[in-house]
């Protein structure tokens, strides 16, 4: 089922989460208030997600966008099990960007893996959200 | 009942079977006004109607989103599922929101009985958005127990919520003011129950007896006199008394005929608002591009035709042509 757009003016819904247990969200918030400024709305889940949980809420959120953040260094581990997730749950067309502290190399491997945009620390705001608004109206 | 459902649409089809993937696009559709999801809506009306739709309403910061999460908890235990609405404002000026009703409910990732949807006010005032009620009901006929609708934090005239719940929860903490702030008209006027949350904190026990002193100065004969409960998810204590209460109005509402009254009420003013919009569009359109309503509006501006006549002139024809 294609993703319905009665108007271009439906508002991006976007799932702003953590998956992991780094316990330090301000990133993740600056984020997400910049979405927001951008006219998104921005469904914030917060601290400690599991995989499972985002891709829950990425689909009952019916999301068009999802953004990671994540600062622990379990990304290699985390990433890829949630876009497992999301293609086993017929949620494979959703985009996934990521933020926070992911080296190079990973860096290289998670978008092979399929993770759309990774921004590292020092990234501009204005570059985020025009990468999250042309990831999602090219996934509609 | 086989039958029935073999005449849905294949996607109100897929909501009554228990496919959430589709529940949720459905309801995108529906907060998007897309109409495509018309027949949808209307071959799902006569399936709802079977479960309550608890309002939980208040001002901001008094703990709305965690007294849900404990309630799906305490409904989730008794073994009924539960559908979720949390409303959060959207900014006037960019129309952006950030919806963080979902960040106090606990980890429910492979219980299919919850199901939760944050919501976007996108211009509505009053607590709810427009696609609320429609929302709410679509919950109701995918088979949810009950209906829990969280408004956006309330201010005093914030009463949208009694057009959509049966039973209206008003939440307050301590210290939100003396015994004169409940008299005042609006918020506390549409409580059933009345929940003082944060019931762990000093002074919880005065509010309690603000509000109970409030609700004893209603009319004797009043069929419902609002409860008051107490709560805490802190310590956690009282949430079985506020789903104890709330299924105590639901009771009322059966045996006392309230139900059918205050849905007749409720639909009532849903049809009214559905044809106000209707042909506010229609009017608003008409009058940019019919040429005799353009030479209508231009007698108004050259005040040979005040707005009044004018608009009686155009209501009569609305009315005729329906």
């Amino acid at each position: 089922m294609a993703k319905a757009r009665a108007s271009k003016k439906a508002p991006i819904r976007v799932l702003i989460a953590k998956p992991g247990l780094d316990g330090h969200d301000r990133g993740a918030k600056v984020v997400a208030r910049a979405l927001r400024d951008a006219g998104m709305e921005v469904i914030y889940a917060g601290l400690r997600q599991t995989p499972e949980e985002i891709v829950r809420a990425a689909l009952e959120e019916d999301v068009d966008l999802i953004g990671l953040s994540i600062l622990s260094g379990a990304h290699m581990a985390l990433f890829p099990r949630i876009l497992t997730l999301l293609k086993v749950q017929g949620g494979r067309s959703i985009p996934v960007f990521a933020g926070g502290i992911i080296p190079d190399e990973d860096a290289r491997r998670l978008k092979r893996a399929g993770i759309r945009a990774i921004f590292g620390p020092g990234t501009s705001l204005e570059e985020i959200v025009t990468t999250a608004q042309s990831l999602a109206h090219r996934a509609s | 009942m086989t039958g029935r459902t073999a005449r849905l649409p294949p996607a109100a089809r897929a909501i009554v079977d228990g496919d959430r993937r589709v529940l949720a696009r459905t309801i995108t559709q529906v907060e998007n006004g897309d109409p495509s999801v018309d027949r949808v809506i209307r071959s799902l009306y006569p399936r709802a109607g079977r479960a309550p739709v608890v309002g939980i309403t208040g001002p901001l910061g008094v703990g709305k989103s965690s007294l849900v999460n404990a309630l799906v908890g305490r409904l989730r235990s008794l073994g009924q599922s539960v559908g979720v609405v949390g409303v959060d404002p959207s900014s006037p000026f960019t129309g952006g929101s950030v919806l963080g009703d979902r960040i106090r409910l606990e980890r429910r990732a492979d219980d299919t009985g919850v199901f939760f949807r944050s919501m976007a006010s996108r211009g509505a005032a009053g607590g709810v958005a427009a696609a609320t009620r429609e929302v709410a009901r679509l919950m109701d006929a995918a088979g949810f127990d009950v209906v829990l609708v969280e408004t956006v934090g309330s201010g005093q005239v914030d009463v949208a919520i009694r057009e959509v719940a049966t039973t209206r929860v008003v939440v307050l903490v301590p210290h939100l003011g003396d015994e004169v702030q409940t008299l005042k008209a609006g918020l506390f006027e549409i409580a059933d129950v009345f929940c003082v949350n944060k019931s762990d904190l000093p002074g919880s026990e005065l509010a309690r007896r603000d509000l109970t002193e409030y609700v004893g100065l209603g009319p004797k004969d009043a069929g419902w006199t609002p409860r008051v409960v107490a709560t805490s998810t802190l310590t956690p204590s009282g949430i079985p008394d506020l789903v104890a209460a709330f299924d105590a109005h639901e009771a009322y509402l059966d045996a006392s005929g309230g139900r059918t009254e205050g849905e007749r009420r409720r639909l009532a003013v849903e049809i009214v608002g559905l044809v106000r919009d209707r042909v506010g569009r229609e009017l608003t359109g008409r009058l940019e591009r019919d040429p005799a309503l353009r030479q209508l509006l231009d007698e108004v501006v050259a005040r040979r035709i005040d707005p009044r006549t004018a608009a009686e002139r155009l209501a009569a024809g609305a009315v005729r042509g329906a």
